[in-house]
């Protein structure tokens, strides 16, 4: 069961919304909410202070790739960060812990492709609801997202593709 | 009679179809119109609403004349008869949609407008504030209370035009009612002098 934390940061580096979740796969144990995360408080409180190192590495990573996408870009403690950054300088952050790989045994390169590729999917889905909100004439860039609509998009995706 | 109208409303929208290439221009810039009220006002929605309703209004009383240029429509007989033409070629030759009439009252003075799509609201999703006074006081879709008025002004039809429900605001439907208060004078257009 891996966690996951994703951000969406605007173009002044504000975070604008935030969502933690875990893997909606292979349900191991039977106690714990499906989709609740599993960080350990001490690794909740610096999510935030990570994701936010990270958009350094972004600003650097978006310059020697063409694709939105960054893939992998950093690790910190276990906890690795994947990053995509939209035409519109929206940064897309996601940090997860690797201990998922733990309960199918050590994580083979075919299953990490597929994760990273189910990442980037929901990267762009992501973008998609994102560039959907931003159509609304009450939203304006660099808001805060509030809206129970996009959340609850958001957790669909999620738990399509995590 | 309900039959040809209908057609020519589909025909109409079909023969226009390639001047409008992106109703999504037309809905956004609406959105932004609305938006921009609320910011100019304030918040102060009841007055964004009359804004709207006075902009529709002006629509309106221009709109008529494209309206009977276009369709070469007879005058309707009877108040029931105007509404099926509202929403039958009215609507579907500029919107493309057509509203279910319901709800007449006894009197047949009172109907209903039923929406089940409005293009002007595509995308729209009124902020949800710590007290929800948007939900309960804007009307997005005032403009089009405004453009029937307009419009049925210019034909001798005095009515008051106001929606009861609306979509974005949480309900189930949106729902434009109508009122005839009465014909007005034939030669004398209301509003002029």
């Amino acid at each position: 069961m891996s966690s996951y934390y994703f951000v969406i940061i605007g173009t002044r580096d504000n975070p604008i919304y935030e969502l933690e979740f875990s893997s909606f796969r292979s349900g191991v144990s039977g106690i714990q909410v499906p989709g609740k995360s599993q960080f350990s408080p001490s690794v909740k409180e610096i999510l935030p202070f990570i994701s936010h190192s990270a958009l350094d590495i972004i600003e650097d990573a978006q310059w020697s790739t063409n694709s939105f996408n960054l893939g992998k870009i950093d690790s910190f403690y276990g906890l690795m960060i994947n990053a995509f950054i939209s035409q519109g300088n929206i940064k897309y952050v996601l940090c997860y812990d690797a201990n998922g790989s733990g309960t199918n045994g050590s994580s083979s390169p075919s299953l990490n492709k597929n994760d990273e590729n189910s990442i980037k999917q929901f990267f762009t889905e992501a973008n998609e609801l994102y560039v959907k909100c931003l159509l609304n004439p009450f939203y304006s860039v660099n808001n805060a997202i509030t809206s129970p609509d996009f959340d609850h998009r958001m957790k669909l995706l999620a738990r399509k593709y995590l | 009679m309900s039959k040809t109208t209908r057609y020519s409303g589909d025909e109409m929208w079909k023969n226009n179809v390639e001047k409008i290439q992106n109703s999504e221009l037309f809905t956004l810039t609406y959105g932004s119109v609305v938006s921009q009220l609320c910011r100019d006002f304030n918040n102060n929605y009841q007055e964004v609403n009359q804004q709207l309703d006075r902009m529709g209004y002006n629509i309106g009383m221009r709109l008529i004349e494209e309206f009977l240029a276009k369709t070469g429509a007879q005058r309707c007989q009877t108040f029931k008869e105007t509404a099926e033409m509202i929403s039958k070629v009215g609507f579907k030759i500029f919107l493309n949609i057509q509203p279910t009439v319901t709800n007449w009252t006894q009197d047949g003075k009172t109907f209903s407008l039923v929406l089940n799509e409005n293009p002007l609201a595509d995308f729209v999703e009124l902020p949800m504030g710590p007290d929800n006074r948007i939900c309960r006081d804007l009307w997005y879709s005032q403009v089009l209370c405004g453009v029937l008025r307009g419009a049925l002004q210019m034909v001798q039809l005095d009515v008051d035009v106001w929606f009861v429900k609306d979509v974005l605001r949480g309900d189930d439907q949106t729902e434009l009612r109508l009122r005839l208060n009465k014909f007005l004078k034939d030669e004398v257009p209301a509003g002029e002098d």
